[in-house]
């Protein structure tokens, strides 16, 4: 009888351990799925970037300058392409275009001016963010030269002509006929200084 | 000990674990406790605590808009009203009440003796607290507390944050790890603990739908914990993640947050229909209608939560084949919903149904949250939404499933299970009250809030255009009679606690399970032995 009891106990203690080891293996592999879930938030940034690269979703144009190389000229449409510009809060500056749009064909290369004048009496670094409608023309609006490339200081009550480059790519879809480019700037002088 | 045929074991066989020592008495019983009874009371008292807080907010928003014009309240503290109302309701009063639930009700239901990890759930309690503590404290800030609405949009919560944000964060965080901690005991608990014989699918499902949410759980929350580091490190550290000036996307913000948000919604749901899918049949006097089926939906419900987040942002600019994308497969939850709804109704179908009042809160449960759920349905349209976006139309919907959904099925398991715990049956008459009283002012709080949402009244505004005042008018006096309503349910557990008429082992003569074959009140430690199952 106290053999038995003592081998019951044996038994359930084992049984105990064994459970022990199996608690362990399933906390282990959750803890896998949390910390892979934690960097699984993080990757989404790249990856929503990726996404929208090559759909064009979110009307991102691409911030890296376009070699322009269209063998031809397809004189037979004419695109529409506007201008549109807006300060972002807190940045006292002029901001326009100085043509509100241009009418171009696909692949022709063609110029346009910004003007920016700092009306403040504090030096400022801005920076101008593109953002092409509709978004899935983003890819084929091609910037060989931009302002936008790069931040823009300007000192107390100075002002500056700023230009753009680009070409409207051949294989834009056929029933885009106007493409609005907007530009907003952000005031980054603080984050330039740090 | 107890004289229970299933639990009666001598003495000397439970002293193979330190939770099995003596409890403590005082404060330390409390703070030191690893019992999962102990913990599930902490958790429940906790989440009153804060459904009683987070009320007293709604109260000072429906104060203010119980007239046109700004009368009591600022525009800013209106906010900061919004914000921590919606934070301390859905982290710190629905879901620290379901993982009271499961901590009482999970271990007794599927016949361990405890949680598997004892010293994890004391941990993952007792850090709740601090985060409320630390979030509330915003308020005595100079600046205030959060103010861009608890959805932290941003750059509502980055570029324009009145100084709250680190406080809103580290709160989060730590609501975070709680919860995550507490769906890993949960899971643990079920996959291991469970008593031999008890296969998955005879487990109750109460017990199923608290697996696939903790599973929910330990998959989203982890990217809020991503999300508010992002926000963070934005706020004060000069990342760009959602600073277009700096090359990132504010919309990327939603998708990321909506990403978590999505599933959460059905995390504060799921385990509802669990409670009520106990509760049913107890008083149909019926086995469940389409047990596995009811697995299966709840599975199925848990899968489709990972791709419709984007139904909240269809008027972000989406283009054309993901609004379609998202909104049929937003509309395929209600599949699976309506396999719910219908199993519900199949199991009272000519059943010997009896109205106590758990079936009361259960039966409300059923219609408004339908209710609820079809106005879900016409958000979940795309084209209509364009207009009901940002109206009080969409605050009606989620206070159906939220309130007269979330909440009422939790007052459904409390008043179920209340005998179980305190070993006392609760004042009949009072419970009563607190039923019609809650079920009419609730309705008259949210009802007319579709009509104002349809007409057009913006949410989060504390201030509303004249044709808005009268039905405001009704929904605010609607707002305070729910409120103190819900008096009524504190007076009826603090008069149970304290004594009554004393609960037999099975009050309900319908109910079926396990926790019910032990005696009430549930003794400290039941089920050192496993129960046998067939």
């Amino acid at each position: 009888m106290n053999n038995g009891e003592s081998q019951d106990k044996v038994s359930k203690q084992a049984q105990v351990n064994a459970k022990d080891v199996s608690v362990k293996k399933t906390v282990k592999k959750l803890m896998l799925i949390v910390f892979g879930m934690f960097g699984f938030g993080f990757a989404m940034v790249p990856l929503y970037d990726v996404f929208c690269d090559i759909t064009g979703l979110n009307g991102k144009p691409s911030n890296v300058a376009a070699t322009y190389n269209a063998a031809t000229i397809d004189t037979e449409r004419t695109i529409t392409v506007q201008f549109l510009t807006r300060t972002a809060k807190g940045i006292p500056w002029k901001f326009e275009p100085m043509m509100n749009e241009i009418k171009v064909h696909p692949g022709e290369r063609k110029t346009v001016k910004f003007y920016a004048k700092n009306e403040s009496v504090n030096d400022i670094v801005g920076q101008a963010v593109p953002s092409v409608s509709p978004g899935r023309a983003a890819v084929y609006f091609q910037k060989i030269e931009c302002f936008c490339f790069n931040s823009q200081p300007l000192k107390a009550t100075e002002d500056v002509e700023m230009g753009l480059q680009f070409y409207v790519d051949l294989d834009l879809p056929d029933d885009v006929s106007t493409i609005t480019l907007s530009y907003t700037l952000y005031d980054i002088t603080s984050s330039v200084d740090s | 000990m107890t004289t229970d045929a299933i639990n009666d074991q001598p003495e000397h066989d439970s002293h193979d674990g330190e939770h099995h020592d003596h409890k403590m008495t005082g404060l330390k019983r409390w703070l030191y406790t690893t019992n999962h009874k102990d913990i599930g009371s902490m958790y429940l008292w906790f989440s009153f605590i804060m459904f009683l807080t987070g009320g007293v907010m709604a109260l000072v928003i429906r104060a203010e808009l119980f007239q046109p014009g700004l009368q009591i309240i600022e525009p800013d503290f209106f906010n900061q009203m919004t914000t921590v109302h919606g934070l301390i309701m859905v982290f710190g009063a629905i879901m620290p009440a379901f993982t009271g639930l499961a901590n009482w009700m999970l271990p007794m239901m599927v016949g361990a003796p405890d949680m598997a990890l004892p010293r994890l759930n004391n941990w993952s309690f007792w850090i709740l607290p601090f985060a409320f503590a630390i979030l509330l404290s915003s308020f005595f800030m100079e600046s205030g507390a959060p103010n861009f609405g608890w959805t932290f949009y941003a750059p509502l919560s980055t570029t324009y944050s009145n100084g709250s944000t680190a406080f809103f964060v580290f709160a989060v965080h730590i609501m975070g790890i709680s919860s995550i901690m507490g769906a890993i005991n949960i899971v643990v608990t079920i996959m291991n603990m469970r008593a031999p014989g008890m296969t998955y699918m005879k487990m109750p499902l109460f017990v199923w739908t608290f697996f696939i949410t903790a599973y929910l759980l330990i998959a989203v929350m982890p990217v809020l914990a991503g999300t508010v580091t992002m926000v963070l490190t934005d706020t004060y550290f000069g990342t760009s993640f959602f600073d277009a000036a700096g090359g990132g996307d504010p919309v990327m913000f939603q998708h990321i947050f909506w990403f978590f948000g999505h599933p959460e919604v059905y995390i504060m749901i799921l385990p509802a229909f669990g409670i009520v899918s106990t509760t049913i049949p107890a008083f149909s006097r019926k086995k469940l209608f389409g047990y596995s089926s009811m697995v299966y939906a709840t599975a199925s419900i848990a899968f489709l939560s990972f791709i419709v987040w984007a139904h909240h942002m269809f008027t972000t600019g989406m283009p054309l084949f993901g609004e379609l994308f998202f909104m049929y497969c937003t509309m395929l939850i209600a599949v699976p919903t309506g396999v719910k709804v219908f199993n519900w109704a199949a199991t009272m179908w000519r059943g010997s149904i009896s109205f106590e009042t758990p079936m009361l809160f259960s039966i409300a449960f059923v219609i408004l949250f339908t209710i609820g759920g079809f106005s879900g349905l016409m958000l979940a349209m795309t084209p209509v939404d364009f207009q009901y976006h940002d109206t009080y139309f969409v605050v009606a919907h989620f206070h159906y499933v939220l309130v007269t959904g979330a909440l009422f099925s939790i007052f459904a398991g409390a008043y179920y299970w209340l005998p179980k715990w305190t070993g006392y049956m609760y004042n009949d008459t009072l419970s009563k009250w607190h039923f019609w009283c809650s079920l009419i002012s609730v309705n008259l709080l949210f009802f007319p809030m579709h009509f104002l949402g349809l007409a057009g009244m913006p949410r989060r505004i504390p201030d509303y255009a004249l044709q808005f005042a009268d039905f405001n008018k009704w929904v605010s006096i609607g707002g305070f009679a729910f409120g103190l309503s819900q008096l009524i349910f504190l007076v009826l557990v603090i008069k149970c606690v304290k004594g009554g008429e004393k609960a037999p082992a099975k009050p309900w003569d319908g109910a079926e399970g396990l926790e019910w074959t032990v005696p009430s009140p549930a003794p400290y430690h039941t089920f050192e032995t496993p129960p046998k199952i067939d």
